[in-house]
């Protein structure tokens, strides 16, 4: 039997019953539409993530901080303690081959009362302040739009330059000046504990793609967006979106110094002594291969336990458990998603095998009809079968049509999360799950009409 | 060899823990061209054999052979491929799918034997010609007079060239006019060389055909076979209805 003309009988069986078909397919689309806008919301969220886990260092940095408590069979050398030194940095630099770019970091943030960024009576809300190497613009993920980073050179003569985020030159300089132009503060001063620096670099804005697009749209219409506003969509949000939005503004609000500098200049607490004894915030580098990460947070581990004289007052920071918790909450996103649109789409299913039972139970004539010239069983059994395909298979359609404008919808009701992204595979996806859905409520209905005979039928009225 | 030849063919139901007997041992030649009536009152059986001969059907035991193909023990798919090619049905209710054209409730005995719709049309179209319906293809049954529609029935039946048409009761359903107009189309069939067997319950329907064939309790009871008594009572359409 052809199978096209199958087709076109499951379609104008639709046809004839309209609005009870439409009815029936209310629940395939509504299933498709839902799980095609769940996973655009999840995906979104996702990409999001993965974004932020890029920004701060990717997978390949791992930091070291000073750990105060110790194991408990070295509860007894706690005097002991030194903490992360620049010893460290020159010891891994030196015997760990599978990392690169050991970097010194010392870390002063602003909500520290004994630290003030000024300019001309202006002053920032929040400042990640860090003394390290030109290095750090690798391990952090920085990238200089305007002017240049520090050298070594400064580092050595402990100069006053500093580079800086975007947002400690909103707060200081402004964004725009009064002709709209985007300030770039090179070779001006700003005043660390009324101490001046020399600005020489500053580094691009960081935010999402999403957020790129709706600010140059915002400039294209001479709207200015609020930096209070650019991250309001969190305030709701999960930790993990939380995360994301440190990851971006503290990347923004960062000033960088070279580390002499900052701690000649400004640590006061700074103890004399060998400079290689200066203790550090916290040390941070890239493995090179990441496959190998356990092997090289080993092989870091050995160096330092012999600098720290087998104390192990220090612990790794790596981005895998990040990235595990996106993994994870990603994961639970989907299903609990999926869960939803997989009981839409049984509803769906459930209503289409009821009304290719009943619609069964009213051709039973006709399935006589066709059985009498000749339809096998299995013709029959195509039929029913193709019929509750096509309409599932039309809902699906549907579905998938309408998921854009329903995820549109969604997003403006809902603008603290994500930006949703819509993505083939889940098309796709959806697509199929309304035909499966299709072929198994059929399955019943088919089996029934295959099995009528066809004398009983011919009777029937 | 006849075209179809029964031996022995019983059939029993089981109603209620009751043994009904349809049919008890019919024995039957019919040959290639013939024009015949089964006769018989409801409840005789007339209707069982029909549709044991039309392969919708299965005996209890007995053989049956269709055109040199046994039947009597032929699966479902066999017996659904003879229906759609050897045999064609006209029912009393005309039986026409209501959603369907004149033309395409035709084409349905091709769909199923798979012929491409350039093929269907055209034949359906022919077929429609010799019940005089071609001017009528496009319209649905409800629109149609019931000798239209068993008109069209006839065309569907004649579609797929069937060794043998079945009518049951055709003119049942039928003003005495136009059930006189389709026994003369069964009759111009016959003349034409197809095998027919009409299923009525009126003997006086019966009589256009030479041979009769009249069952009472599941069992041939009396037969008038121009071929072995010698005489000719050739009736036509015209003599028997047109009282």
């Amino acid at each position: 039997m052809n199978l096209l003309a199958v087709i076109a009988s499951g379609f104008r069986e639709i046809g004839a019953h309209w609005f009870r078909s439409s009815l029936t397919m209310f629940g395939v689309i509504c299933g498709v539409a839902s799980l095609i806008t769940m996973a655009a919301f999840v995906k979104g969220k996702e990409n999001l993530l993965r974004e932020s886990l890029a920004e701060s260092g990717g997978l390949e940095r791992i930091t070291i901080e000073s750990e105060d408590d110790l194991p408990d069979y070295q509860k007894h050398l706690e005097d002991e303690i030194r903490g992360i030194t620049l010893k460290d940095v020159y010891a891994l630099k030196n015997n760990a081959p599978l990392v690169y770019n050991v970097t010194p970091i010392v870390k002063k943030m602003s909500f520290r009362s004994d630290l003030k960024i000024t300019r001309k009576g202006k002053s920032t809300r929040f400042t990640l302040l860090q003394g390290t190497w030109p290095e750090a613009l690798d391990i952090m993920e920085h990238e200089i739009e305007h002017g240049r980073m520090f050298t070594e050179i400064d580092d050595y003569f402990a100069n006053n330059v500093c580079v800086i985020g975007t947002e400690i030159r909103n707060a200081l300089f402004g964004e725009y000046d009064e002709n709209g132009e985007t300030i770039i503060p090179i070779n001006e001063n700003i005043f660390i504990n009324y101490k001046p620096f020399k600005v020489v670099g500053m580094f691009k804005e960081y935010m999402t793609e999403e957020d790129r697009k709706k600010k140059e749209e915002a400039k294209k219409n001479n709207e200015s967006i609020n930096p209070a506003d650019r991250w309001s969509r969190f305030r709701f949000s999960d930790s993990n979106s939380q995360r994301t939005m440190r990851v971006y503004g503290s990347k923004n609000s960062t000033v960088l110094l070279p580390l002499n500098t900052l701690v000649s200049k400004l640590d006061s607490s700074f103890e004399s002594g060998s400079e290689m004894d200066r203790s550090l915030s916290e040390l941070s580098m890239k493995v090179k291969d990441v496959s190998l990460l356990e092997k090289s947070l080993q092989q870091v581990r050995n160096v330092l336990l012999r600098t720290h004289n087998g104390l192990e007052d220090f612990e790794f920071e790596t981005q895998e458990a990040f990235s595990e918790d996106i993994t994870l909450a990603i994961y639970n996103e989907r299903t609990s998603g999926m869960f939803i649109a997989g009981i839409c789409l049984l509803v769906g299913g459930i209503g289409i095998v009821n009304i290719m039972l009943s619609s069964i139970s009213e051709r039973v004539r006709e399935i006589g009809i066709r059985k009498s010239i000749g339809a096998t069983n299995l013709d029959v059994f195509t039929q029913i079968i193709t019929e509750s395909i096509v309409l599932a298979v039309s809902g699906g359609i549907i579905g998938l049509a309408i998921s854009p404008v329903l995820i549109d919808t969604l997003a403006s009701y809902a603008p603290d999360t994500t930006p949703p992204i819509m993505t083939a595979t889940w098309m796709i996806i959806g697509f199929s799950f309304s035909v499966i859905t299709g072929s198994l409520a059929g399955l019943i209905p088919a089996i029934k009409a295959a099995k009528l005979d066809p004398i009983e039928a011919l009777r029937y009225d | 060899m006849p075209l179809l030849e029964l031996r022995e063919i019983h059939k029993t139901y089981h109603l209620g823990g009751e043994t009904i007997r349809a049919l008890d041992g019919v024995s039957l030649d019919i040959d290639s061209g013939e024009f015949i009536s089964i006769i018989g009152p409801s409840g005789s059986g007339k209707s069982t054999l029909m549709h044991i001969i039309g392969c919708l059907d299965s005996p209890t035991s007995g053989t049956i052979s269709l055109d040199d193909v046994m039947i009597h023990n032929a699966s479902a798919r066999q017996l659904a491929s003879i229906r759609n090619k050897k045999i064609g049905f006209v029912f009393q209710f005309f039986n026409l799918l209501p959603k369907l054209t004149v033309r395409q409730n035709v084409e349905l005995p091709m769909i199923y034997s798979g012929l491409s719709s350039k093929e269907r049309k055209q034949r359906a179209m022919h077929a429609l010609e010799s019940v005089d319906m071609e001017d009528r293809s496009k319209h649905r049954p409800s629109q149609l007079s019931g000798g239209q529609q068993q008109r069209t029935a006839i065309a569907r039946a004649l579609v797929n060239d069937p060794k043998i048409i079945f009518a049951d009761e055709p003119t049942g359903n039928l003003d005495t006019n136009t059930g006189e107009k389709i026994l003369q189309m069964f009759d111009k069939l016959h003349t034409e060389g197809r095998t027919v067997m009409l299923v009525t319950h009126d003997p006086e329907i019966a009589a256009v055909t030479p041979r009769r064939i009249e069952i009472r309790d599941g069992k041939i009871a009396n037969e008038v076979d121009p071929k072995l008594s010698g005489q000719i009572p050739r009736f036509s359409a015209n003599s028997v209805t047109s009282k």
